[in-house]
């Protein structure tokens, strides 16, 4: 994931707003699924590749499929207890509709040993923007917490 | 941070933005606060609130609470009334976190009967109330009763002997809203929901032992009335909502308004977080009734922890909770729309009245009000900051102007990033407890995110709503101990 990343902008003032970078869709997908993570845990590398998750999606555009793609993570996470990363994904738009299909990787949450950071309860459409500028994909999202 | 030129003055702590100051609004804008703290307001707070006066359907005007923030849609803070046939429901209006509310309990303890096993009481409450990420409550419920908590509320929890049956009648709407139907609710909402009831959660949540000294007393009568009549008396506050289940719910309806808006209703919105939909259609319809079914699990959820905190104080005391005087003073709501009964120019109507970040707030002789609080208007609870303390008031005939609604909170003046930057969660926590207040956190960041500068002056606010006729302040609460997410 070389060149993805992202960064929390200091904006709405009751929630978290980030943005993301990639030369890729699914590096940008990736790099937003990190600072979940980071929000999460105060040590998200901490979290072992232990278990894998197949996810599938569909969405009219790409913004709400980013919309969704990251409260599958929120369900995942409270649902099942499992804080996880992009393994594998490909993003391809189809008949007027994006469909997101790949893997994810992480484990159970364990208190004690994951040190723990916030609850984000869902990612929420303020704000939310998904681009391709010349120096490759960017999105915005807002998280509310 | 200056307010906008158009703001003009209009009444006691109350100001309004004419329609013509955003494109498309329907209504004015009115915010209620001294000028002192409608000029710290972000700038955008005027900008949603302008951009919430352009929903179909929205009546009077759209309104700002004086601890009103930016969200995201809606302010937080921000309350609006619409016409039920013509117009619509936005989930954010209520917010994600559905019936995030407040419940304050009093107690015949003195900060002396206390103060030696203060460390026992916040560790042992920690322990049994738990907080913070991937958090599970002891009580493990299936589907079938879950279904029947969706519909009755806080009345599921002391029906199964968590909690007493006056608890009910001191529960905004006995804790159960009508028009819940599961039916309308996600398998994936239940999922969420199943482990977390007698959750606290994490962010802004919290549980807090608090003391009420006689020179914070402003009101003795209404005191006596809620039940506060002790020297240096301890009372139990905590701030918390429907977990995860509601978070779902709003999520599946704010992923499928948006898909729907422009095609099946025909809807236009200035902004796309005003997601809504006509409420009068099948799909505004569905919302309501899961959102219903949300706030009464979240009025259950407040009625088990108060029941926790029943067995923690017998456990550390030795003493049943009725000899401790353990009960609950007043439960309401902050994050709902509710149908209401509302005092217009053109007569009473019946309104979808949006809170979100906001209380309901019912003046004496109210007939909605149990006769307990008919005489005293109902209790109304504005939780601070960690580090400064909360206000119980009672609500007033003045509420009338703001569709019966008040205050929440002290509102955050900062982002939780810049908080974070500014000064690391250890050095709250020290600084917390050479106050004398003693704090047990799930996450050290999220201490950071909460320290008292990160709020607004929680006095200011509850002095505002008072000028403003929406409130009387009763008392204010200090804590001495607290569990957070």
């Amino acid at each position: 994931m070389s060149g993805a990343g992202y960064a929390f902008v200091d904006d709405v003032t009751s929630d978290i707003h980030f943005r993301a970078h990639a030369a890729s869709l699914e590096e940008l997908f990736g790099a937003a699924a990190e600072a979940l993570l980071a929000l999460t845990l105060e040590d998200p590398r901490a979290v072992a590749a232990k278990q894998r998750e197949a996810v599938h999606l569909e969405e009219p555009s790409l913004e709400l499929l980013l919309l969704r793609f990251l409260n599958e993570l929120v369900f995942l996470r409270d649902a099942r207890g499992l804080l996880l990363r992009v393994s594998s994904l490909a993003i391809r738009e189809l008949d007027g509709a994006w469909r997101l299909e790949g893997a994810l990787e992480g484990e159970i949450l364990e208190r004690g040993r994951h040190r723990l950071a916030s609850e984000v309860k869902a990612a929420t459409p303020h704000g939310l923007r998904v681009s391709r500028g010349a120096a490759g994909w960017e999105a915005e999202i807002t998280l509310d917490v | 941070m200056t307010a906008p030129a158009a703001l003009r003055p209009i009444g006691p702590a109350l100001f309004e933005l004419p329609i013509g100051f955003g494109p498309g609004m329907r209504v004015p804008v009115r915010v209620f606060g001294t000028e002192k703290l409608v000029s710290e307001f972000d700038d955008q707070v005027f900008v949603q609130a302008a951009n919430v006066a352009t929903l179909p359907g929205i009546v009077g005007a759209s309104l700002c609470m004086p601890d009103a923030h930016w969200g995201y849609g809606f302010p937080i803070g921000g309350v609006a009334a619409m016409d039920p046939e013509k117009g619509v429901i936005s989930p954010g209006g209520i917010g994600f976190d559905i019936n995030c509310g407040m419940r304050l309990v009093r107690t015949d303890l003195c900060w002396r009967d206390v103060r030696p096993r203060l460390r026992e009481l916040v560790d042992r409450l920690a322990e049994r109330v738990p907080a913070g990420v991937g958090a599970r409550g002891f009580l493990h419920v299936d589907r079938r009763e879950f279904h029947e908590l969706m519909h009755e509320g806080a009345g599921w929890a002391v029906r199964r002997g968590f909690g007493l049956e006056e608890d009910l009648e001191r529960t905004e709407s006995r804790g159960c809203f009508a028009g819940a139907d599961p039916e309308y609710v996600s398998e994936r909402a239940i999922e969420r929901g199943l482990p977390q009831i007698g959750t606290l959660g994490s962010g802004n949540h919290y549980l807090e032992i608090q003391v009420l000294r006689d020179e914070h007393v402003f009101d003795r009568d209404l005191a006596r009335a809620f039940g506060l009549t002790l020297p240096e008396q301890v009372v139990v506050m905590f701030h918390c909502g429907s977990r995860g289940f509601g978070h779902q719910i709003a999520t599946d309806y704010v992923q499928s308004f948006l898909r729907d808006m422009p095609t099946k209703f025909g809807l236009s919105v200035v902004d796309r977080e005003l997601a809504c939909a006509p409420f009068a259609s099948a799909e505004g319809r569905a919302y309501f009734a899961a959102m219903c079914c949300a706030a009464n699990m979240s009025f259950a959820n407040r009625q088990v922890i108060l029941h926790r905190i029943r067995e923690v104080f017998s456990d550390v005391f030795g003493r049943d909770p009725e000899a401790l005087g353990i009960r609950s003073v007043y439960d309401v709501a902050h994050n709902t729309a509710r149908l209401e009964d509302i005092p217009t120019d053109t007569g009473v109507r019946r309104l979808l009245v949006h809170r979100k970040g906001a209380t309901r707030a019912l003046p004496p002789g109210h007939p909605d009000l149990p006769a307990v609080f008919r005489e005293t208007g109902q209790p109304v609870i504005i939780g601070g900051s960690m580090e400064t303390g909360s206000h119980l008031l009672a609500g007033t005939a003045g509420s009338v102007a703001s569709f019966y609604s008040s205050a929440h909170g002290s509102g955050r003046t900062m982002s939780r990033n810049r908080a974070r930057r500014q000064v690391h969660g250890r050095d709250v926590q020290r600084r917390m407890e050479e106050r004398g207040i003693l704090v047990r956190a799930a996450s050290i960041s999220g201490l950071a995110e909460e320290a008292g500068f990160a709020y607004k002056d929680v006095d200011a606010v509850a002095e505002a709503v008072e000028q403003a006729g929406l409130s009387r302040r009763v008392a204010h609460l200090l804590p001495v101990g607290n569990v957070k997410g």
